[in-house]
């Protein structure tokens, strides 16, 4: 393939190769600069201004970031939302993408059986809606009306139930074990698929030498799909700091108990539609959107630069 | 045969586009003669508004069509403020109260309505949401209200042998009582969306401490701090709700509370009027209304009666002089009438005399005349800055029921926020 895309460029010279070009590159640059290079200028320069009561917009400069960097009420809020975030990624990473790994390892054991039901039924809740998933566990875990207290009680631990969902130190925990329920299929199809990418070859010799299957997971599959791990971890990064559907869905735009559950979108969603008698405000809005934006760039720089260079490739 | 595929597309074609002008011409004739559409976040309404309220008005009127095209609560500001600014809004509007409207009025998409005759039917109060600072300009018709209190179940008092509180004291009297019982859940408030410990907690007790309107204007004139005697007392006698409260109330949403109390399993319901209909359509048992209880010895008592719905002309409307009618139409006696009888639990806010058939929304409104009425303190003005008192409001109200705050640090909180943006409370 790339000998003929060599050939038919050189056939053509100048303008001629200038056209192709344009004809194949053209539409998706066209598309990409309207929908994600033109909102994300637009929301940068937004940043740069500020209303007064009129509504008339005045050129401000970075005074939208300092006032969100160093005044009281909005520096808490946004160090609040940004340490919940971390929390929730760190959540993330340590149950979601290690489960994924194991349930994707089990579900690519040769002698398994009922393979597709399980795999169906693991990445179900990922395909479903969000507003279900939140509605769902918040009857699931009610109080007043929820199977979990019963569930405990049935196995002598009714002590241990607590409404975990409005507790200001459990609130977010629980939320983000929510969101792994919902999502860990993602980790594990994407897991599974490069499993099944490894030759047999390699797996048939390292039995031969006597290894089991714990150890051949360990010390052959797994340095083998460093890479997928690697793009799943920043896959989550991403979605965890964008985040913000599961959050409203539970607790609403004021994230409580006392903003224990605020995120950095749900920070973005308050600061730009507002809240109940606080009117959005545009500009403040596009500001924390776009620190959302520099905060996601800075993790991606780190992990293309620092972690994805020194992940080895094999091809087989 | 290509011929013919060809002629009968042509006339398909042809057909398609007539109809498509025929339609045209029909809408545009439509709207010539006199049709107002209604923009409005009560959806639940939609049924009443066309069954009840539009016919009777179309009975004194059936030259002008009215439509009620409602939007659903939660998009409703957003959705408005696009129609408006594409030009495709109604021609009537239901106006949120305070900042809100008026900044709609303020951008020029209200028409002032000073010179409404109608006007003359509401009092300043009930005008109070909807007219500019300077109390010169009113921009839409007041509609309804709401009235905090609380509901309980007769079966419920009857069990424990209990009567309607008079007074805080005897109110943590009857609690216990019910407590003791152990039948029902003693009261009924969750704290999880955090805006029902503010708005069926602080702001329903609230009024008897400090003193209605008095207070409310103290603390926009600044004589006043939410630091003073009444704020902390209300938000003590916050603090002493949890253990009467359902299990796990931390987690308890609105449509849990509302379902716990209408299922027959609490006694009592901190509340909004609003409330009357649901539970109407859900309760199956007998219901009763009290007011906010006043602490004891103190003689008169304040309610909260909060302006809640308005109506306004939109400014670029076609048909303005047919909206001016309905609007005038709208202050009449007839439609206080139907209105609080198709919504028990909204009430008119014109000065017209009206008898209510719902015999809790009729208790409800019988508090107007026994006490005096006010609005929710953190509506007009106060909530304009950053940050958000009523947002504040949610959130420390919450806590000090959840126990995690003390009444002093959430006033202190409050009274920080404010005096951070308003003037005159630095």
């Amino acid at each position: 393939m790339p000998e003929l895309t060599q050939s038919a460029l050189s056939s053509k010279s100048g303008f001629g190769r200038l056209a192709l070009l344009v004809f194949f590159l053209g539409p998706a640059v066209v598309i990409y600069a309207a929908f994600s290079v033109y909102p994300l200028i637009a929301t940068m320069a937004l940043a740069s201004f500020t209303t007064d009561q009129a509504g008339a917009y005045h050129f401000a400069g970075i005074d939208n970031f300092i006032l969100l960097l160093t005044d009281k009420d909005w520096r808490g809020p946004f160090w609040n939302a940004l340490g919940n975030n971390v929390l929730f990624f760190i959540i993330h990473m340590l149950v979601q993408n290690p489960i994924g790994i194991a349930i994707a390892g089990l579900l690519s054991l040769p002698a398994l059986k009922f393979r597709a039901t399980y795999r169906t039924l693991i990445f179900m809740p990922t395909m479903l809606s969000v507003v279900i998933i939140g509605f769902a566990w918040n009857l699931i875990l009610s109080p007043l009306w929820g199977v979990s207290e019963g569930f405990l009680k049935f196995f002598g631990l009714g002590s241990l139930f607590q409404p975990w969902l409005g507790l200001e130190g459990s609130a977010l925990i629980t939320i983000g074990l929510i969101s792994v329920w919902q999502f860990v299929g993602i980790p594990l199809m994407l897991i599974y698929a490069a499993l099944l990418n490894i030759p047999e070859e390699l797996v048939d010799a390292a039995r031969i030498d006597g290894l089991s299957h714990l150890r051949i997971f360990f010390h052959v599959k797994l340095p083998l799909i460093m890479p997928t791990i690697g793009l799943v971890s920043i896959l989550t990064f991403v979605g965890n700091f964008n985040a913000f559907d599961l959050v409203y869905a539970i607790k609403g735009a004021l994230a409580g108990p006392n903003f224990s559950t605020d995120l950095l979108g749900t920070f973005f969603y308050r600061t730009f539609f507002g809240n109940q008698l606080q009117l959005g405000s545009p500009t403040m809005g596009a500001t924390v959107a776009t620190a959302m934006f520099l905060i996601i760039l800075m993790g991606v720089c780190v992990y293309l630069f620092l972690v994805q260079r020194r992940l080895e490739r094999h091809s087989f | 045969m290509a011929g013919t595929w060809e002629k009968t597309k042509m006339k398909s074609m042809f057909y398609k586009a007539a109809l498509a002008a025929t339609a045209l011409v029909a809408t545009a004739v439509i709207a010539q003669a006199g049709n107002l559409k209604i923009e409005s976040w009560r959806n639940d309404d939609a049924d009443i508004w066309n069954s009840k309220i539009i016919p009777a008005f179309n009975k004194a009127h059936p030259d002008i069509k009215v439509e009620f095209a409602p939007t659903a609560p939660k998009e409703y500001n957003a959705a408005l403020n696009a129609r408006l600014a594409g030009g495709t809004a109604g021609d009537l509007i239901t106006c949120r109260p305070f900042d809100a409207s008026l900044e709609l009025f303020n951008k020029g998409n209200l028409a002032g309505l000073n010179d409404l005759k109608g006007m003359a039917n509401f009092s300043d109060v009930a005008k109070s949401a909807w007219t500019t600072d300077d109390g010169k300009t009113t921009f839409c018709l007041p509609m309804a209200s709401v009235i905090h209190g609380f509901i309980y179940n007769k079966d419920a008092l009857k069990k424990v042998g209990g009567t309607e509180p008079k007074t805080m004291e005897e109110f943590y009297a009857l609690l216990e009582k019910i407590k003791k019982d152990g039948t029902y859940v003693p009261l009924v408030l969750g704290t999880a969306d955090q805006w029902e410990s503010a708005t069926m907690g602080f702001q329903n007790i609230g009024p008897n401490y400090w003193k209605g309107e008095d207070g409310r204007n103290a603390l926009i004139k600044g004589t006043q701090k939410l630091t003073d005697a009444p704020y902390v007392a209300t938000f003590k006698e916050l603090a002493k709700w949890g253990p009467y409260l359902g299990t796990g109330y931390q987690a308890q949403t609105y449509p849990d509370s509302q379902n716990l109390f209408s299922l027959g399993k609490a006694a009592i319901y901190a509340a909004g009027s609003w409330d009357i209909s649901t539970f109407r359509t859900q309760g199956g048992f007998e219901m009763g209304a009290f007011k906010a209880p006043p602490p004891a010895g103190q003689s008169d008592c304040y309610i909260s009666d909060h302006t809640d719905i308005g109506i306004g002309l939109n400014a670029a409307s076609k048909n303005a002089a047919d909206a001016r009618v309905f609007l005038d139409w709208m202050s009449t006696s007839e439609f206080a009438e139907i209105f609080a009888n198709s919504l028990p639990g909204f009430f008119p806010l014109s000065n017209a005399k009206i008898t209510v058939k719902d015999d809790v929304a009729a208790s409800f409104l019988s508090w107007r005349g026994q006490c005096k009425s006010t609005i929710r303190n953190s509506y007009q003005i106060l909530s304009r800055g950053t940050p958000n008192l009523e947002n504040e409001l949610w959130n420390v109200s919450a806590q000090v029921i959840n126990g995690k705050m003390s009444p002093e640090d959430a006033t202190k909180q409050l009274q920080a926020g404010l005096a951070k943006w308003y003037a005159p409370q630095k």
